[in-house]
C-alpha cells in the first residue's frame, strides 16, 4: 500500500468535507478497497472512514419503504430485512462468506457497481433510490457502466430505499472459489409490473431483461419466460464461462427466481 | 496513530503507521502468531480472528480501524491449547499441515455461538426455532475457511462433535 492518512468523521458533513481533500477517498468495509490498496491500484491521500456515523447504520421503515444506511454491513441486512424483503435477505446471506459479510457494506457495494457483485441487482429490480449526502438518484439512472455510477467526487451513498414488493426472489448461480455471480437474477414484482435485474452477465454491469419483465408482469410463472431467449452479444466471456453460457443461465436463473418469489 | 487494541482480554496501546492490517498488528506487533497469513486478500480466511465476537478476516481491515476493540486470536481460545474444539481437532484428525487450523478453529467457535443464539442461515431449513447443525449447515457456516490439504472430513467431525457434546466453549467470547 503506497501512504495515507485516516479521518474517522462521525456525522455525514464531516465525512463530506473532510472527502473534499485532494485524492481523499471513503473507506467503508474495506473488503474490495483492501485489496486494491495492496495491489496498488489505488494510490488516495487520505481514507475517510463511514463506519463511525451512525446515521448511516441500520434498517427503518420510511413510508412503506425499507431504508438501509449505507454502511449497514451484509450480516445485518440479511437478519433484519426478511419480515418485508425476503429477497433482499436471502440475496445479502449470500454474499461471500461470514467473514466478508460482518465487514462489507451496501452503500461500499452499491458504489463500487462490480459487475459481478450482487447488490446491484437488487437495488435495480427494486426500482431502488439511492440517497446519497446531496440528492436522491434513481437506481436506473445510478449503474452507468463497469464499475461506474452517477456518484460525483466525493458524494457518498448515505442509504439506499427499497420499495416493497409483492414477492421478490435472488438467484445467483455462483463462481464457486469467489462467490461473485457468474449470472445473478433479482426479481421482484410489484402492483405495477415485474423488474427483473441480471449481474454478473453485463460487459457494461448490471442491466435490466425487460422482454421478461413484459412476459412476467402478464403472468407470474417460470412458464412465461420460456419462448424467450437471451443474447449473448455484450455479455461477458471469461474462463469461468462463455458469453452464450451465461445468456442461457440467465434465463435458467430467472425462471427459478420466479418459481421461489415469495 | 495512537490505537487501543484489547487481545485475548489484554489490553495493548500501539501507535500504528495506518496501512498495518489487523493481521499483521497481532503478528508482528504483538507477535501472536497463531493468526497466519495464507492469501492476503480475504479468500483463504487462515487469518480468521473475533471483533467483538464476530468473525472477520484480520487482513482485510485496518488495525487502526480497531480502536477499542476486543479481538480473540486461536492463543485465547484457551489457557493451555485445549478448548474442546481444539482438543475435538486433535482426536478427529482436524488438519494435515495445520497452516489453515487456527482460522479454522476461530471460525469454527464462532459458528456454536451463532447456532446457541439461533441465528439461521441461507439454507437452514426453518428461520425460527434452533438451528440444526447439520453437514450442510455447517458446510455453508464455515465456507470462509479453506483447507487446501482438504481435511475437511476430520474438521466437520471435529466440530460436530462438539456441537452434540453441548459443549460449546463461551470463555473467548466473553
Amino acid at each position: 500500500m503506497y501512504a495515507f492518512d485516516i479521518e474517522r468523521p462521525t456525522t455525514i458533513a464531516d465525512a463530506v468535507a473532510a472527502l473534499k481533500a485532494d485524492e481523499a477517498q471513503p473507506l467503508s468495509g474495506g473488503q474490495t478497497l483492501i485489496p486494491t490498496l495492496k495491489a496498488r491500484l489505488a494510490a488516495p491521500s487520505k481514507l475517510i472512514s463511514l463506519s463511525g456515523i451512525s446515521d448511516m447504520i441500520g434498517l427503518s421503515d420510511e413510508g412503506g419503504a425499507l431504508r438501509i444506511g449505507g454502511a449497514t454491513k451484509h450480516d445485518t441486512v440479511a437478519k433484519e430485512a426478511g419480515a418485508t424483503h425476503p429477497g433482499l435477505a436471502g440475496l445479502a446471506a449470500r454474499i461471500g462468506d461470514p467473514a466478508v459479510r460482518h465487514r462489507g457494506t451496501i452503500g461500499g457495494s452499491i458504489a463500487n457497481n462490480d459487475p459481478a457483485a450482487c447488490y446491484p441487482s437488487a437495488a435495480l429490480a427494486h426500482g431502488a433510490t439511492i440517497v446519497t449526502d446531496r440528492r436522491d438518484i434513481a437506481a436506473d439512472d445510478f449503474f452507468t457502466g463497469l464499475f461506474d455510477t452517477a456518484l460525483e467526487d466525493g458524494e457518498i451513498v448515505t442509504a439506499v430505499r427499497f420499495p416493497r414488493p409483492e414477492a421478490s426472489n435472488y438467484q445467483k448461480f455462483e463462481q464457486p472459489a469467489s462467490r461473485f455471480a457468474m449470472v445473478g437474477v433479482f426479481v421482484a414484482k410489484f402492483a405495477d409490473g415485474v423488474r427483473v435485474a441480471v449481474t454478473g452477465a453485463g460487459e457494461d454491469g448490471v442491466f435490466r431483461w425487460t422482454e421478461a419483465e413484459t412476459a412476467l408482469s402478464s403472468s407470474f410463472t417460470p412458464g412465461a419466460v420460456e419462448g424467450l431467449s437471451v443474447s449473448a452479444d455484450g455479455l461477458i466471456s471469461d474462463l469461468h464461462g462463455s458469453a452464450a453460457y451465461r445468456a442461457h443461465l440467465i434465463k435458467v436463473m430467472t425462471k427459478r427466481a420466479v418459481a421461489a418469489a415469495e | 496513530m495512537n490505537t487501543n487494541l484489547t487481545v485475548n482480554g489484554r489490553p495493548h496501546a500501539l501507535d500504528l503507521d495506518t496501512r498495518v492490517t489487523l493481521l499483521d498488528a497481532l503478528r508482528d506487533q504483538l507477535k501472536l502468531t497463531g493468526s497466519k497469513k495464507g492469501c492476503d486478500h480475504g479468500q483463504c480466511g487462515a487469518c480468521t480472528v473475533l471483533v467483538n465476537g464476530q468473525r472477520i478476516n484480520a487482513c482485510l481491515s485496518l488495525a487502526v480501524m480497531h480502536d477499542g476493540d476486543e479481538i480473540t486470536t486461536v492463543e485465547g481460545l484457551s489457557s493451555d491449547g485445549r478448548s474442546p474444539l481444539q482438543a475435538a481437532f486433535v482426536r478427529h484428525d482436524g488438519m494435515q499441515c495445520g497452516y489453515c487450523t487456527p482460522g479454522q478453529l476461530c471460525s469454527a467457535t464462532a459458528v456454536l455461538d451463532e447456532i446457541a443464539r439461533g441465528w439461521p442461515s441461507h439454507v437452514s431449513a426453518d428461520l425460527e426455532g434452533p438451528v440444526e447443525l447439520t453437514r450442510e449447515e455447517l458446510a455453508e457456516r464455515m465456507s470462509g475457511n479453506i483447507c487446501r490439504c482438504s481435511c475437511y472430513p476430520g474438521i466437520s467431525k471435529a466440530i460436530l462433535s462438539v456441537a452434540e457434546d453441548g459443549t460449546v466453549h463461551r470463555e473467548a467470547a466473553e
